[in-house]
């Protein structure tokens, strides 16, 4: 592969290592080694009571071995006392929120690097809406998930409005849980 | 080594410096330069001339580039109509124009089935006997096969299914709907064909490139080539392999020149739905991606347009020319369609226009890449073995007509070094993505 090596710019720091990114990408790219780039991301359960589940996150697969994160993270998910619940964390649709948020984020900053974009703040609002009336089986007409998903940026950064909206347009591009949210993914539920 | 017993006894392979494989337009732009260089050659051809168009393309089907930008090494567009687009009888008669008069030997009904390597060169197997050479031009093109979802398997018998290629007019078609899957230029032509035959069309759209036909009073293609982004070369951008397969820009050529973007295509009509990604039973699903990829187009077009009217600026033509203008951003529908049950019976027919790869079945040498890509470097193979008329091979404009001229020119001269200078093969030591030979 004959790949020209971008010129990093030394006085843009958004806090990512684009330069290692680079890297690995090339890295993977020489290797031969599909497998390397096989990762497995996983998360353990367990019921407290109720809606209320503790959900931990430890370690994943990568790069053809386990990977640790350097502590483990733990989550309390619930639903709030107009589902009737004891609201001891976010539901499980605002972590798929979260997640949206944290990707799509995550990538602008990365492709400000990238492109030698100063960045000085990223706020954004994320709402997903939903008829309830499917999760309680009202309707069979009506999907249990979102419909519609709205994600609004307010972005402070040196650059013109149509860098920053390419910016924006370029995360979604490369965005897992964009991915994950606008395609459809073949989920497997079963008894261990 | 070719073991003796696979050579038939009574015909002996034919000898010839140069073989150039394919008597299209790539094709015939190498002969040009081949004679020009008095190098002994001679060009095979499957069918006759200008074989793809005659017989891999749809009735209607124009060039997306103006008639003045139709040139061939030696030879310009001499025609009454510059600012037309060839139709695919008037792009055959140029080609067969353009073959009549090059001194190159065209083997006509002669149709490659497999290429290695010999002792000084290679070994060409054709359904009409052998050939020897020392070195090889593969111009058989870009856009042999269709590239067609896996999905496309699972799809309920009672859909008619066709692809670009295979496609020639509406009437073809059983009535009914037709879902168009694929965005680029192909399928935003077919979708505006069908939607005038006056049938209920869906498109599904994903990444695409947005093109208005003209300009500030100017072909689109004029802007492009002046302004000098054609011929951008291969080894100034950045991701090679991303401009490589950029999606062609959504064009159509005709008698009047209009735009067929989506703004256009669902002012007639044409349903847009976001990208083909599943299947479930009969139950199409489509991503809900369309948004950003809509987004993405508009933004990329702005930063085009903006770009052309720095040069432009620059250059002297700002005064000359009608101001500045920009597109309206593509309208959506407020809530597009996510899945569509074939079961319905609205669709009857799934047209893909996904895109199309070169046929490379017949190459036995190591020259492809673990995706069945063929690895080269500006058109350099290996030593003695060249490639012509693929995406971005050189230059941006390597995968249109007009961009054979360059290409050949200097695959010609490095063609004619490697012939005088045997077995060196300094010029490609430092690039992997060319193979060479244990």
């Amino acid at each position: 592969m004959h790949t020209a090596t971008p010129t990093i710019d030394e006085t843009i720091d958004n806090g990512v290592n684009v330069g290692a990114l680079l890297e690995a990408r090339e890295a993977l790219a020489q290797a031969q080694a599909p497998e390397a780039a096989r990762f497995t991301w996983r998360a353990h359960c367990d019921w407290v009571g109720g809606t209320h589940s503790r959900i931990a996150v430890e370690d994943f697969h990568g790069l053809g071995e386990t990977q640790h994160h350097q502590s483990g993270f733990t989550f309390a998910v619930d639903h709030p006392a107009v589902f009737a619940a004891a609201d001891h964390g976010p539901t499980p649709v605002e972590y798929v929120l979260i997640g949206l948020a944290g990707c799509l984020t995550a990538g602008i900053a990365a492709v400000a690097q990238h492109r030698g974009i100063q960045l000085r703040s990223i706020r954004a609002r994320v709402e997903g809406d939903m008829d309830i009336q499917g999760i309680l089986g009202m309707d069979p007409e009506v999907r249990n998930g979102f419909d519609d998903v709205r994600v609004t940026y307010e972005i402070d950064a040196d650059a013109s409005r149509a860098e920053i909206e390419a910016l924006v347009a370029q995360s979604q591009k490369r965005s897992a849980v964009y991915d994950l949210l606008t395609n459809p993914t073949r989920v497997r539920v079963a008894l261990a | 080594m070719i073991p003796r017993a696979s050579r038939p006894p009574h015909r002996p392979a034919r000898a010839v410096t140069v073989l150039v494989i394919g008597a299209g337009h790539a094709g015939l732009a190498m002969g040009h330069h081949l004679a020009r260089r008095g190098i002994d050659h001679a060009l095979l051809e499957q069918g006759e001339v200008a074989h793809a168009w005659r017989h891999q393309r749809w009735d209607s089907l124009r060039l997306l580039t103006p008639n003045w930008q139709c040139r061939l090494p030696g030879q310009a567009y001499a025609g009454p109509d510059p600012e037309g687009f060839m139709g695919k009888t008037e792009l055959i008669a140029f080609l067969d124009d353009y073959a009549r008069g090059l001194a190159s030997p065209i083997h006509t009904g002669t149709r490659v089935t497999a290429l290695r390597t010999d002792d000084n060169g290679y070994r060409v197997e054709t359904d009409r006997g052998s050939w020897r050479c020392r070195a090889v031009v593969i111009a058989t093109g870009a856009t042999q096969l269709p590239v067609i979802p896996a999905l496309a398997a699972a799809l309920p018998p009672w859909i008619t299914q066709s692809s670009a290629l295979t496609y020639r007019r509406p009437e073809q078609l059983p009535p009914g709907g037709v879902l168009v899957v694929g965005a680029s230029a192909s399928g935003v032509q077919l979708a505006d064909e069908l939607r005038r035959s006056g049938r209920p069309v869906t498109l599904a759209v994903g990444e695409h490139l947005r093109l208005p036909r003209r300009y500030r009073g100017r072909d689109i293609q004029w802007w492009l080539e002046h302004a000098g982004l054609l011929d951008q070369r291969f080894d100034e951008v950045e991701d090679l392999a991303r401009a490589r397969r950029r999606p062609s820009p959504q064009l159509v050529g005709g008698p009047a020149p209009r735009d067929l973007d989506l703004n256009a295509l669902s002012a007639k009509g044409v349903r847009l739905v976001g990208r083909l990604v599943g299947l479930d039973g009969s139950r199409l699903q489509f991503a809900g991606s369309l948004a950003m990829h809509a987004a993405s187009a508009d933004l990329k077009l702005g930063r085009l347009l903006d770009q052309l009217d720095a040069w432009a600026l620059a250059h002297g033509w700002h005064d000359a020319l009608p101001a500045p203008e920009r597109p309206a951003p593509t309208r959506l529908p407020a809530h597009p369609c996510l899945g569509l049950d074939l079961a319905d019976g609205e669709i009857q027919t799934v047209l893909w226009a996904t895109g199309f790869r070169p046929d490379f079945s017949w190459l036995r040498v190591p020259v492809l890449d673990a995706r069945g890509r063929l690895k080269h470097h500006g058109g350099v193979v290996a030593p003695g073995l060249y490639v012509l008329g693929l995406p971005f091979l050189r230059r941006r404009k390597s995968g249109v007509i007009h961009g054979a001229a360059d290409d050949a020119r200097e695959l010609g001269d490095h063609l004619a070094a490697w012939l005088a200078h045997g077995h060196h093969w300094e010029s490609l030591r430092q690039h992997p993505n060319a193979t060479r030979f244990a």
